[in-house]
């Protein structure tokens, strides 16, 4: 296994710490997260988070719905900071640049985030496409830019013919995959994925899962669902959260196989429901 | 658990001057600012609105107090201005309408909100709407021509043949008077207290409803002990809204009330109000002291909606939040 | 018992009945209102009414084009006045506001908002007829302006509001700062709300009289410009409704019926706009 787990020795050369699952020497980490608090107010919902988010894999967030798996991939591209009375603590790296030091645009534009709802904008499939392009101020050719990100969504096929007609009109997996492409147009360094199958049938959640598998190869992913099939099926590390406290952090299939921790084997044999 | 000792950094907003420049730079700031001036604005035209009102009814205030509330001359020749022909005019009238208003606007909505099926009652309430959408002088227009004849024709002799008795409905009749006044007010304000009262009404949780029905009561009784008794404070609200109306409408109310400041038990009897008053002489008043005689009842119309304008407003919210709170 | 169970049975019907009478009486106020002046108005109303100035009093015939065209200035100032404060306030409440200052702007908006027209009429008297020593349909303008804030204000906070929290960070998250987020996403998810707004402050605003009297005033004549008087629909209605001459009357009824006409058909496809855009925001 060309993944092997170890021990981190020295916490402050690695944000990883503690008797998580450390990705081998040979990952590149992309996003490096450490000493994560947060807080709602005076609620703290995470508790010191220390995570490595390694480049071109996908990385499952899992956990009993207000373990603050959310709130984590929101720290991410700071989607936190629309919240009033929102804190957070600590440090996070993206390809060692602090993003809390970033200007939140340009952050933005290169961790890109997908909703549990598929949102798409009131406007046309390709004006939808074309959004953060625009907005940003991009220079090239949009046609080009709206077919490349549209084909990569894997909806080029389906709606090539009618880029011009509301987004509305799309069923609920194409939206969510148009959403996809959306974020992609930007040329994002890391996809985030909200629960991104939540409000969609088997079919258009398979397919969005196979997606996952293409984008991988240029995107590093991570991903948010409550469902712990899918993070088994898509995902090559999985990290298990807790009340705001991060529980084990492995190989996907080492943590739904041989859990580490208690707590984490009562969740994955649905012993907390 | 080995924790890295890592210095805390804090994000959001408000980090620094570094910070401010990014985000001026990007924009926001830029744009929070400018529509921050056009939300200002509205603060600053409503102060200057209430410092000139304050300013240029000085020499009224000054010369006459409080009693300028409290006595019934008028005189513009001889400097004499006391406004309790006007104000009881205001009142009279606003009164009068209300007393129309309040069980039409109440019986309306209770149908509309209770009885007619959601269909109708929608297309009811638009109808109300554009009612209340209908200008004040097109109102006053249908007063002189149509509400003033039929009063002094018909309604003003058969009141007075049959509760003649009363100082209300004694006196010489003219058509023109409180009463006219009285009538085309409630007319105005019928739509207000239709469409908020049903708004209150159609926002009573429909168990309320069900209990009663529940324990027998006929659909009358349920509305009338149990739904309108919930929804009580947001109908007052309604009511004061209607009223802080009535009594600051201008044109319809000049047109019939017939512009004599007198003060008379009779509602057949012609009168003044406030508001016809400074419509009527303002433009001509001649002299500081008339003019600011007249600011000053602007000023008196100005606090008197104010407070019931204020009123009304803390009432609806009152019910409708109670009305959440239960659901 | 059993008696009092009819009794109850009859005041039951009786007072239902009632209920319904008085939701008939209040609606048909408006078809009443509409027919007397479709017949009244309609006989008076022709092309002359339109085109031609108002004659002398004696002459008969005659019409009111000065006053169409003062009120259409009137309202087109207005608007220039009221909407770019009402609409930019409304974004400031629904994007920006903190907790004070938002509350003090939403609280003096309804204070605004309550202000008896005849009020305004004053104030717009004393700041802007009597600094410069004559009435100007400038000081009208801006007295129905100021009357148009509280509603486009108020409205276009509300709608958008109604934007869902999901379309502003669907953009954020693409790299767009927040006001190109309000500019590109969350405005034209709310325009037809704010359009709506915009349409129904302008039919009140139309028939307003009061602010009118002693800021535009009238004039028999074309206005000769901004700083002079205007004849406007509403206050040549009153002029002519209270006046002693039966030609007078006829072209009032006239003038009322193109008034009302306009104030409700601008309600209606108002309320129509407003309709459509949200059956198409819940598709």
């Amino acid at each position: 296994m060309s993944i092997k787990l170890a021990l981190d020795q020295n916490p402050q050369a690695n944000p990883l710490r503690g008797s998580l699952a450390v990705p081998a020497a040979d990952l590149h980490l992309r996003i490096k997260m450490s000493s994560l608090n947060f807080y709602y107010g005076s609620k703290q919902a995470l508790f010191g988070i220390n995570l490595g988010i390694a480049a071109n894999r996908i990385t499952a967030l899992i956990g009993p719905s207000g373990c603050g798996k959310s709130t984590l991939l929101r720290t991410l591209n700071r989607m936190h900071e629309t919240l009033r009375h929102t804190r957070l603590e600590g440090e996070i790296l993206l390809n060692d640049e602090n993003i809390l030091e970033m200007d939140v645009t340009r952050l933005r534009r290169r961790v890109g985030m997908v909703f549990q709802r598929p949102n798409p904008f009131p406007k046309s499939i390709y004006d939808n496409v074309a959004y953060g392009l625009r907005v940003n101020g991009y220079q090239g050719s949009l046609d080009e830019a709206v077919e490349r990100s549209l084909r990569r969504a894997a909806l080029w096929e389906e709606v090539k013919d009618q880029l011009h007609k509301s987004a509305y009109g799309l069923s609920g997996g194409q939206q969510q995959r148009l959403c996809i492409a959306r974020a992609l147009a930007v040329g994002p360094e890391v996809l985030l994925l909200d629960e991104p199958c939540s409000a969609l049938d088997p079919v258009n959640t398979a397919k969005i899962e196979e997606l996952l598998f293409e984008l991988k190869q240029h995107w590093t992913i991570v991903i948010v669902t409550h469902n712990m099939q899918q993070a088994a099926r898509v995902s090559d590390f999985t990290a298990f959260l807790l009340n705001g406290h991060l529980v084990e952090f492995r190989p996907t299939p080492q943590l739904f196989t041989t859990p580490a921790d208690p707590r984490t084997e009562a969740y994955i044999t649905g012993r907390f429901g | 658990m080995a924790t890295a000792a890592i210095p805390v950094k804090h994000a959001g907003p408000g980090w620094g001057l570094r910070a401010l420049a990014r985000r001026l730079r990007n924009g926001d700031e830029i744009a929070h600012l400018f529509t921050l001036v056009f939300a200002a604005s509205v603060i600053l035209i409503t102060s200057l609105l209430v410092y000139e009102l304050w300013v240029n009814s000085a020499l009224a205030r000054h010369k006459f107090g409080l009693s300028f509330l409290f006595t019934r001359v008028w005189d513009p020749i001889f400097d004499q201005f006391g406004a309790l022909p006007f104000v009881y005019g205001t009142l009279v009238t606003s009164a009068v309408a209300l007393v129309i208003a309040v069980p039409v606007g109440l019986g309306a909505a209770i149908f509309l909100a209770e009885l007619a099926p959601p269909k109708i009652s929608g297309a009811l309430a638009f109808v109300i709407d554009l009612l209340a959408a209908v200008p004040s002088v097109i109102y006053g227009l249908l007063g002189i021509f149509v509400v003033v004849p039929l009063l002094r024709e018909y309604v003003q002799p058969f009141l007075k043949a049959t509760l003649g008795f009363l100082p209300l409905f004694q006196g010489p009749i003219y058509g023109v008077g409180f009463l006219a006044a009285g009538v085309v007010l409630a007319v105005m304000v019928v739509p207000f207290i239709i469409s908020v009262s049903r708004e209150v009404l159609l926002g009573v949780p429909g168990d309320q409803r069900e209990a009663a029905l529940a324990l027998g009561a006929t659909r009358w009784e349920a509305t009338w002990k149990v739904v309108v008794p919930y929804a009580r404070t947001g109908i007052l609200g309604s009511i004061f809204l209607a009223l802080a109306r009535a009594l600051g409408e201008t044109m319809a109310v000049t047109m019939v009330i017939g512009n004599n400041p007198q003060i008379s038990a009779s509602l057949f009897a012609p009168g003044y109000s406030i508001a016809a008053v400074i419509a009527n002489e303002f433009s001509e008043a001649t002299g500081d002291l008339y003019l600011h005689a007249l600011v000053e009842l602007g000023l008196v119309l100005f606090l008197l909606t104010f407070i019931l304008n204020g009123l009304a407003r803390l009432l609806i919210l009152a019910t409708t939040q109670r009305g959440v709170g239960q659901e | 018992m059993n008696y009092r169970m009819e009794w109850r049975k009859a005041v039951n019907a009786v007072m239902l009945t009632l209920t319904g009478v008085c939701a008939l009486l209040a609606v048909s106020v408006l078809f009443f209102i509409l027919g007397y002046l479709v017949w009244h108005g309609g006989r008076a109303l022709n092309w002359e009414f339109f085109t031609q100035l108002p004659k002398p009093v004696g002459e008969a015939g005659g019409g009111m084009a000065n006053a169409i065209l003062g009120s259409a200035k009137l309202l087109l100032v207005a608007a220039l006045v009221g909407v770019p404060i009402g609409f930019f306030g409304g974004i400031y409440l629904a994007e920006f506001g903190g907790r004070t200052f938002a509350f003090l702007v939403r609280y003096t908006t309804d204070l605004l908002n309550g202000v008896p027209s005849i009020v305004i009429g004053i104030f717009a008297y004393s700041a802007l007829v009597l600094p410069f020593r004559h009435f100007s349909t400038l000081a009208g303008a801006i007295a129905l302006g100021l009357m148009m804030i509280p509603i486009t204000l108020r409205s276009t906070e509300e709608f958008l509001r109604l934007v869902p929290r999901a379309l502003r960070e669907g953009a954020l998250a693409l790299g767009a700062s927040k006001w190109k987020t309000i500019l590109t996403v969350v405005v034209p998810a709310a325009y037809r709300g704010v359009l709506t707004a915009v349409l129904l402050a302008m039919a009140r605003v139309a028939g307003e009289t009061a602010p009118l009297l002693f800021t535009a005033f009238n004039n028999r004549f074309w206005s000769p410009g901004w700083s002079q008087p205007t004849a406007s629909l509403p206050v040549m209605i009153y002029t002519y409704a209270i006046a002693p001459y039966e030609d007078w009357h006829r072209q009032a009824w006239a003038a009322g019926l193109v008034l009302l006409g306009l104030v409700l058909i601008t309600n209606m496809v108002a309320r129509g706009v407003l309709a459509r855009g949200m059956s198409a925001q819940r598709s």
